[in-house]
């Protein structure tokens, strides 16, 4: 009777307006089957952690096309870790250049997905991460 | 710890873990919330219900706003539709509600209805009475966006208020049967918009036409949610209906029928999974539907039968 349901927070940090992909992703995962918590436009890293606590996700998924995940990511990371939630799986998509890869998958960010990932891929991923 | 008492001690990860273990489930969920149910019994328990659109998810981040200036703390429950084919679900409410996530008196959770009908998810009682015990002094409950029967919460909350919006039908949806009956406060959000007197005049018209003396006669409220407008008001109209239920002895009546609804519903799953689920009478069952399938059966017939078997009690 137990039924386990994979919850997923997309959230877009910062200022940044496009939150296409973010959508593209989220109802993708939708129709996979997970619940995704999706929190609009211009979250600070604070909102974002304290989101993904009270909704209790396996996953945030940050979306930046501004620019400044090279700050942002890293901070949630921070924010999780000094709520002892670092256990939440961190992925990372939209316009990040190759070389900021390593650093941010050292900051703690499990994976990163460019533009042209396909669905498929960010889905499967969360059915195996988990 | 335990995870009831990390509850008590205010430990929000504990409280988000123990509403998914109930959204799923999780047997142990049962534990904790047996240590938690003393504890619960004192939130005013509010649902806001209404058609999808009509500004519900703002009314209840402006309203929480509102009673954190009273400094009482505030849950909220916002349920969104799961889809019927995947189980998926987007839960979109708390981008309205972006400003509440970082005040420790707020608490917000999403919920996904997984294929409950009425406009809430099962777990909803379960949640409800964690965040009772967490503290929360008001409880609001945000319904999946509401066509005409999804009147569910009214069986739940003290209080439920029909948020309408200027320009959706005429008077005849107003007198129809189902969601219209269910409101304590009626609200009539968007009022910048044209059309609100005419929409505000048609529910007191549904009003007038009520036949029977009431105690208590639902107000109509004009807000826009957006602005801040009529939030103040509709706060205070909300603390009046509970001082009326409290006055009136309602309050106890209320909190029965809550509690009977919410006890109803977990033996109903119970007894559901007992006999269609539990591994002596699945097979019954199974071979039943069969009967059933093939003709050699009515399904009346096959009820008596399946409960005559299940049951010593003779019928």
């Amino acid at each position: 009777m137990s039924e386990r349901k994979i919850r997923v927070l997309i959230a877009k940090p910062g200022l940044d307006g496009h939150d296409r992909g973010a959508k593209i992703v989220a109802r993708a995962l939708r129709d996979a089957g997970m619940e995704v918590i999706y929190t609009g436009l211009h979250q600070t890293p604070e909102q974002i952690v304290e989101t993904a606590i009270q909704e209790d996700v396996d996953f945030i998924g940050l979306s930046c096309l501004s620019g400044a995940h090279m700050t942002l990511f890293p901070r949630v990371m921070g924010l999780l870790r000094e709520n002892g939630v670092e256990d939440i799986i961190v992925t990372g998509g939209g316009i990040i250049p190759e070389e900021d890869i390593p650093k941010l998958r050292e900051a703690g960010i499990s994976a990163i997905f460019g533009p042209g990932t396909p669905l498929e891929d960010i889905i499967e991923y969360h059915r195996k991460a988990k | 710890m335990e995870l009831a008492q990390r509850i008590l001690k205010g430990d929000r990860r504990a409280v988000a873990r123990l509403i998914s273990m109930a959204e799923n489930f999780d047997p142990q969920a049962q534990d904790a919330m047996r240590l938690l149910h003393p504890h619960s019994g004192r939130a005013h328990i509010v649902g806001v219900t209404g058609p999808p659109g009509a500004g519900k998810s703002t009314l209840i981040d402006r309203l929480a706003k509102s009673y954190r200036l009273l400094n009482k703390k505030v849950g909220i429950i916002a349920v969104d539709p799961s889809s019927p084919f995947t189980g998926g679900a987007i839960l979109g409410d708390r981008i309205r509600m972006s400003d509440l996530n970082t005040d420790s008196g707020v608490f917000i959770r999403s919920m996904g209805t997984r294929g409950h009908l009425g406009g809430l998810s099962r777990a909803v009682c379960d949640a409800m009475l964690i965040l009772d015990a967490f503290g929360m002094d008001i409880i609001i409950i945000e319904t999946v966006g509401a066509g005409q029967s999804e009147v569910e919460i009214a069986s739940l909350a003290h209080t439920t208020i029909l948020v309408e919006m200027p320009g959706l039908g005429d008077d005849i949806q107003t007198i129809k049967a189902g969601i219209m009956e269910i409101g304590d406060i009626f609200v009539v959000n968007k009022a910048d918009r044209q059309g609100v007197e005419r929409t505000e005049m048609e529910l007191k018209a549904m009003l007038d036409l009520d036949s029977e003396e009431k105690a208590w006669t639902p107000p109509i409220m004009r807000t826009i949610a957006n602005s801040g407008e009529g939030i103040t008001a509709l706060r205070d109209a909300i603390d009046a209906h509970r001082a009326h239920l409290v006055a009136c002895g309602d309050w106890n009546l209320v909190n029965h029928d809550r509690i009977r609804a919410g006890f109803m519903a977990l033996l109903r799953n119970r007894l559901t999974a007992f006999i269609t689920e539990n591994p002596g009478n699945k097979p019954i069952f199974d071979a039943m539907t069969a009967r059933i399938v093939r003709r050699e059966i009515d399904p009346y017939t096959a009820a008596d039968e399946l409960m005559a078997k299940l049951t010593s009690i003779k019928h």
